[in-house]
């Protein structure tokens, strides 16, 4: 693999950028894998990478249906947090947490992990009960958070409206410092290419149209460019998983949902945080290029359709506005809407199923793009060992049979 | 005061006798009413009006309408300016104010175009590359790159401009209004479709207005007014100028902005059918220095000429892939300009009527361009020989690109590449079931086929909407001056030689160069392109780009250019304020606030407020004079209570009325605890889950008259319960007769709490027998007070002796304050949120969402004995699974603090050692910190993994320090047996 770093910059400008490499091959299939991963987005990327490279197991394909990084990797609003409020989902995301933070030197490919802390704001005493709880229970687990009252994040924040005459009045936030957002497109592309440079052979354009399943146990897929065997396929489709586990013969308990973003005009930078609040529905970043990057609530109908309806964001924007009066003549750019594919107890699912040697990762809802090192690593160690990795365990599809659920309603960002 | 660029000229769009003033700059200009902002800067010879997102290249006005990708300007006083709007969209206006953005300190001399200096490096993605040692030091290079992003700045000031909605419903929806888009609104008009036709543009007429002309023996203008004058005549015909579709929604619903005088309104149109006739727009030519100011479309340049009478140059050079250009070069000569050349890439040229002695190049480039703030000459190569030709103007055209983008926001199945507009064209005139393709957009290239699609469309359109026949609208005839020439274009879009940056997209700076590298890199997928480079990610969409750079891609991949694809279309097609799609619904009017009937009296006397829902309640009362705390004004509440009576607003419950021959089995099988069984006038607290088995929300059913209840719900979940009753009716079982009424904000109620409150109710209702006896704890009776029909309920929250009184809501006032009259020789005094929480705690009652999170079964909260009979409830099932049942699940306790004094931190974790700062396992949590005045010491709720009473454990709060060590008790602290709520 060609190693990027300034220098190389500089020293490829004066060949006017003729000698660069293909950050990825083209491969044909083969007939067998030792692993395939089923889904080629940030998450099946990442797995792929952390399997070839700590587990050693190089001969494996991602399969994609369309082109890499194109679904919900694609379409996030790029927030990366673990201010989780249950252990379990604290322990996943906060493993994620520590992987971003050294990402862009593991994979030599510069993701623009940006630390600028996220706010989750309080606008009644109930809310900043809620988030003392969670920011103590934060604490215990070793994750960084504060809360702030009004007058901090005013500070902050001093483009936000945090007068007492908002219908809502902002009377405190919680604060992870470490947090933040990175560039989404680039963690795809910088994990294909990692992986890639392990052997890994990353296959576009290739669709799972059933798998070969023999006794209760996996054998391969069928796709479109023909049959691909593998005794160990982990499915990491997103809003499709659903639709995998049918071809497999089994139910997941998801709903998939449409879930809708957009973009402002470029600005120059007026915004440095993350701002996010459950009660107002409406969440808000500004990008390195300038956007303002807007999320909106899950549509309350189930879909497969990349778009959503229009009273949803119209809502959205009524909640920017109201935090944020100055944003009103600045102008939507573009909007669309994504897949997510929610559990019960808005958690992921990490999890063996029925069929032996076929493993899910899926049900990552509104809070998948965070997850995205540490889903890819715990889900790696889990297709290595056969067993699950102890952080993805109490996330097994069993507990919707057990009945332990974890249940991240209030931490997932989102109303649901 | 001169406009050097302005000409006289017939049936133009402005008004010359009335000339505006206007500020670019800080430098004063005038135009004329009729003018856009571009066109009056072209009038006055200013080309030079922008810098360019990444290289800060000086830039001009390359357009005249919404594809324009350079000329972005900041409208208005700064601070409440507009930022990033097109000044070829911009109307003019007397004392408009508006300036260049994206360079400092002038736009002449920008420092930031010191950035073309490492222009080598800054390649498509280059920051994917580096920035990444040493790993600490992202942050800083950080601040750096983030300097240089944005283009115009955010307003500072608060938005006061209005923001209204409109929902309309109509038979047809025709967006444009060209040619085509007349035609199909006059031809469904006539057959009495109610029609609403829509154009972006003030001025209608479409292509007709830059096109030399004549139509049923008028010009194009008297005849688009004459059409015009027909349809508006119709009272079911509603014509939007100004009114942008800008996207396209599932179901036949359409997102219109229409620009006014007095603001912006938001139109949500549900159109049974619609007809889209959007044209076409014009497509630049990639060349060394493609955008320097001075580099023009073609057909801008007509729009220009025949609509504003501005001829941007004196002598201008045209490069052209068609023949629609040389329209161009006949109206520059009738409008005096010099026409040095015409260079045509083709092999061979058109014979158009009156150009004969322009110079016509064929299998011509130009190959560059000089003069970095204004064309002074281009380079041209014909064969090999090169030649500098002298203008100030260079018109291009690289064909047209039907607009498709409404078509497209559903899916792009809808669109196939076509080889002679060298772009995506619908696949049939019904490519979306409803939606008619019509006009250039829909691939029509000469104005008789454009208007007879227009009539068909419409003809179309109102047979399937089953209108009356009508006589069909006549083709009408066409005259054009000196031929009509054809959008058709060579399939070449871009010219290999020239030493200078050749740009595809121009407002993200987007080159040939940093297409190549993203194919030399792996890219293949259009989108992977489009994301590594940014093309045609900018304000305009890449409306100018996208087609160009696909041609591109194509080409390198050695593919077609339908194998490359499009990138998906999304809205809006051109952007919205998010002013105009919030509306007046933020702010104040973000949630309607409710208040109670009686919230004037609280405010008088001094109630502290809390919101709640979307109510806002009393928290506590702080008295005239007296300058409490919050905590000493809870305390003498709540002591008040407790010695002797207090009231309590509690109108904010919610309350539903559920009735119908099968409410009773309803209610049973939403109830863990067959609330549908409870006695005539008697109430009944009940517990509801969710499906999973988990603790949903609580509160007290009353069975008013057979086949009738009111069930109570807390005050934040009132429209949650609503829903999820209303759910269960219509979906699940929709077998039983139910009827679900709200009717929270019918009535006012009044919680009257203490051991004499009895007394208090016998003073205020002397005619009522309210004795244990006659009005048992958990009774209910219909009384009359003061003539209204009031309900009187035997409840407590509070553990005392208590009742709930309820009045429709217009005499809650009079019930409030008759109480307090009644209560005055006992002590009476109102007591607000706090002091019910602390009464509430020592009796150890839970609060939804406060106690009772997402994780909490009805066995964790002592309720598990509720649950009665065998028949299924919803979440019974659930309750069944293991680890609901499982020992050592956190379960409700009480606390109170060892020492005896130190609090109880809020929101606290409970763990098994003193916090040190080390990482502990959680034990559980402090639900509900309080204070027992009966105990005279600190006392908690929480929900814990603890064996026994007696236990020891640590309330901890890593946030604040605090911490305390408490000691495990029964969850009730005070009348654990019920005595003085039941005497």
């Amino acid at each position: 693999m060609q190693r990027y770093s300034g220098f190389g910059l500089v020293k490829h400008a004066l060949s006017h950028h003729e000698n660069w490499q293909r950050q990825w091959r083209n491969p044909t299939p083969k007939k067998e894998y030792d692993v395939i991963i089923v889904g080629g987005g940030g998450h099946g990327l990442a797995t792929a990478y952390y399997l070839a490279k700590e587990h050693g197991i190089k001969n494996v394909a991602v399969i994609e249906k369309g082109w890499l990084g194109g679904g919900n990797t694609a379409r996030n609003t790029t927030i990366v947090r673990s201010n989780y409020l249950w252990d379990e989902a604290a322990a996943l995301y906060e493993h994620a947490m520590k992987l971003w933070e050294g990402l862009s030197q593991d994979i030599n490919y510069n993701v623009m992990f940006s630390q600028r802390g996220v706010l989750n704001l309080g606008h009644t005493l109930q809310d900043m009960r809620d988030i003392q709880r969670r920011v103590n229970a934060n604490r215990l687990n070793g994750i960084d958070g504060e809360v702030l009252d009004a007058k901090g994040v005013q500070e902050l924040v001093p483009i936000m409206d945090c007068s007492k005459n908002a219908r809502y009045p902002v009377m405190g936030a919680s604060w992870q410092p470490r947090a933040g957002v990175a560039r989404h497109d680039a963690v795809a592309w910088g994990y294909a290419r990692a992986a890639d440079a392990h052997g890994v052979d990353l296959l576009q354009n290739t669709e799972v149209t059933g798998f070969k399943i023999r006794d209760g146990r996996v054998y391969g897929v069928h796709t479109n460019r023909g049959d691909i065997a593998a005794k160990t396929i982990g499915c990491v489709a997103a809003g499709n998983s659903g639709v995998l586990a049918k071809m497999a013969g089994f139910k997941l308990p998801l709903e998939s949902h449409p879930l809708q973003a957009l973009v402002s005009e470029p600005l120059k930078p007026i915004l440095d945080t993350v701002v996010m609040s459950n009660h107002v529905h409406g969440y808000i970043s500004q990008s390195d290029k300038g956007d303002l990057v807007i999320g909106a609530g899950i549509d309350g109908y189930n879909g497969y359709g990349q778009r959503g309806s229009f009273p949803t964001v119209e809502h959205t924007l009524q909640a920017i506005v109201e935090m944020f009066p100055i944003f009103s003549r600045v102008r939507m750019n573009r909007q669309w809407g994504g897949i997510v594919d929610t559990c019960p107890d808005a958690c992921p699912i990490l999890s063996k199923t029925p069929v032996k040697g076929l493993f899910f990762n899926c049900g990552w809802g509104t809070g998948g793009f965070k997850a995205t090192p540490g889903s890819g690593h715990v889900f790696a160690a889990s297709l290595a060992k056969g067993e699950m990795h102890p952080i993805a365990a109490p996330f097994s599809i069993d507990r919707f049979h057990s009945g332990a659920l974890i249940d991240e309603h209030g931490a997932a960002g989102v109303a649901h | 005061m001169t406009q050097p660029n302005r000409i006289a000229w017939d049936g133009l769009q402005i008004d010359r006798r009335r000339a505006l003033s206007f500020r670019f700059n800080g430098k004063t200009y005038q135009g004329y009413e009729g003018d856009t902002l571009a066109s009056a800067l072209l009038a006055n010879g200013v080309h030079l009006v922008g810098r360019s997102f990444k290289y800060h290249r000086p830039r001009g006005i390359l357009s005249a309408g919404v594809e324009e990708p350079n000329a972005l300007v900041e409208l208005g006083r700064e601070g409440a300016h507009q930022p990033n709007l097109r000044a070829t969209e911009i109307p003019l206006f007397d004392g408009l104010e508006a300036r260049s953005q994206n360079c400092w300190p002038s736009l002449k001399w920008d420092l930031g175009a010191a950035v073309q200096l490492a222009s080598p490096m800054l390649t498509a993605g280059f920051y994917y590359k580096t920035f990444m040692q040493p790993s600490w030091a992202w942050r800083h290079y950080e601040k750096v790159i983030r300097k240089a992003a944005g283009l115009g700045k955010a307003p500072t000031v608060r938005d006061e401009a209005r923001y209204d909605k409109r929902h309309q419903y109509c038979d047809l929806l025709v967006v444009g209004a060209g040619p085509a888009g007349l035609m199909a609104a006059t031809s469904a008009a006539r057959r009495s479709a109610r029609v609403i036709l829509v154009d972006e543009r003030r001025e209608l007429g479409g292509m007709l207005l830059e096109e030399s002309v004549h139509i049923a023996g008028q010009t194009a203008k008297q005849w688009v007014q004459q059409t015009l004058a027909e349809l508006e005549a119709l009272e079911t015909v509603t014509v939007l100028p100004r009114t942008t579709v800008f996207g396209r929604y599932r179901h036949g619903k359409f997102g219109l902005v229409q620009h006014t005088e007095q603001g912006q309104v938001l139109h949500s149109v549900h159109a049974r059918r619609a007809v889209m006739a959007t044209g076409a727009i014009e497509r630049p030519m990639v060349f060394s220095d493609n955008d320097r100011p001075g580099v023009m479309l073609a057909g801008a340049i007509r729009r220009y000429i025949r609509c504003y009478g501005v001829v941007p140059g004196r002598r201008a050079a045209i490069f052209t892939n068609n023949d629609s250009a040389y329209e161009t070069a006949r109206c520059l000569r009738e409008a005096g300009a010099e026409v040095a050349a015409i260079v045509d890439l083709r092999e061979r040229a058109p014979s158009v009527a009156g150009l004969d002695d322009v110079e016509i190049l064929t299998q011509a480039e130009v190959v560059g361009v000089q003069g970095s703030q204004h064309v002074k000459a281009v380079e041209i190569e014909v064969g090999s020989k090169r030649r500098r030709i002298a203008c100030d103007l260079l018109c291009v055209s690289g064909g047209w690109t039907p607009t498709i983008h409404l078509l497209a926001h559903g899916g792009k199945d809808t669109l196939a590449y076509d080889a002679a507009w060298g772009a995506f064209i619908p696949t049939c005139s019904e490519p979306v079931p409803g939606i008619h393709a019509t006009g250039a957009c829909n691939g029509a290239q000469s104005l008789v086929n454009i208007l007879a699609q227009g009539i068909a469309a419409g003809e179309a359109a109102a047979e399937a909407l089953g209108c009356e026949a009508a006589t069909p609208v006549a083709l009408p005839e066409v005259q054009h001056r000196g031929g009509e020439l054809s959008p058709s274009a060579a399939p070449v879009c871009e010219v290999r030689g020239g030493r200078g940056k050749k740009f595809v997209d121009l407002q993200d700076d987007v080159t040939v160069r940093d297409l190549e590298l993203a194919l030399r890199e792996g890219y293949r997928s259009i989108e992977h392109v489009k994301r590594y480079t940014t093309l045609g990610m900018g304000t305009d969409q890449g409306r100018t780009s996208n087609i160009n750079g696909m041609r591109i891609v194509a080409e390198r991949l050695g593919k077609r250019i339908d194998e490359v694809g499009t990138t998906t279309f999304r809205p809006p097609f051109t952007p919205v304020s998010l002013g105009a799609l919030a509306g007046r619904e933020s702010d104040r009017r973000l949630d309607v606030l409710r208040r109670s009937p009686i919230h004037d009296w609280h405010v008088r006397n001094g109630a502290v407020f809390m919101p709640s829902g979307l109510w806002l309640r009393p928290q506590y009362y702080r008295r005239p004079g007296h300058g409490e705390t919050l905590t000493e004004a809870a305390r003498k509440e709540a002591a008040n209570v407790r010695d002797k009576v207090g009231i309590a607003d509690v109108s904010t419950l919610g309350k539903i009325e559920v009735q119908g021959r099968d409410a009773a089995e309803f209610l049973n099988r939403l109830y863990i605890n067959r609330c549908g069984n409870v006695g005539l006038h008697k109430a009944r607290y009940g517990v509801m889950l969710r499906e999973d088995g988990f603790v949903f929300d609580d509160g007290t059913v009353v069975k008013l008259a057979d086949n009738r209840y009111l069930i109570s719900t807390t005050t934040v979940n009132a429209g949650a319960v609503l829903s999820h009753m209303e759910f269960h009716q219509q979906m699940v079982w929709p077998e039983l007769s139910v009827h679900i009424e709200p009717v929270t904000e019918q009535w006012a109620v009044v919680a009257l709490a203490g051991p004499a409150s009895r007394e208090v109710l016998a003073r205020l209702m002397p005619e009522e027998d309210v004795s244990n006896q006659a009005l048992p704890f958990l009774g209910y009776r219909e009384v009359c007070f003061q003539g209204v029909t009031t309900r009187l309920f035997r409840i407590s929250f509070s553990g005392e002796l208590a009742y709930e009184i309820a009045v429709p809501a217009d005499h809650g006032l009079t019930l409030w304050e008759a109480l307090l009259e009644a209560g005055e020789p006992f002590g009476i005094m109102p007591y607000g949120l706090e002091a019910m929480d602390y009464l509430r705690i020592e009796k150890g009652h839970l609060i939804i969402g406060t106690d009772i999170d997402g994780r909490v079964t009805p066995h964790d909260i002592g309720l598990g004995g509720m649950i009665r009979g065998d028949d299924d409830f919803i979440g019974r099932r659930s309750l069944q699974r293991p680890a609901l049942t499982e020992e050592g699940r956190p379960r409700l306790v009480g606390f109170v603090s060892a020492d005896g004094e130190t609090p109880i931190p809020a929101s606290a974790q409970l763990v098994a050692e003193r916090w040190t700062g080390t990482p502990q396992d959680s034990l559980g949590r402090i639900t509900s910190p309080g204070f027992s005045p009966v105990l005279d010491c600190p006392i908690a709720l929480g929900l814990a993994e603890v064996e026994a009473e007696g236990g020891s454990l640590y309330a901890v709060s890593p946030l604040t320090g605090e911490q305390a060590e408490v000691t495990v008790t029964r969850p009730v602290f005070h009348d654990p047996k019920g005595e003085r709520l039941r005497g």
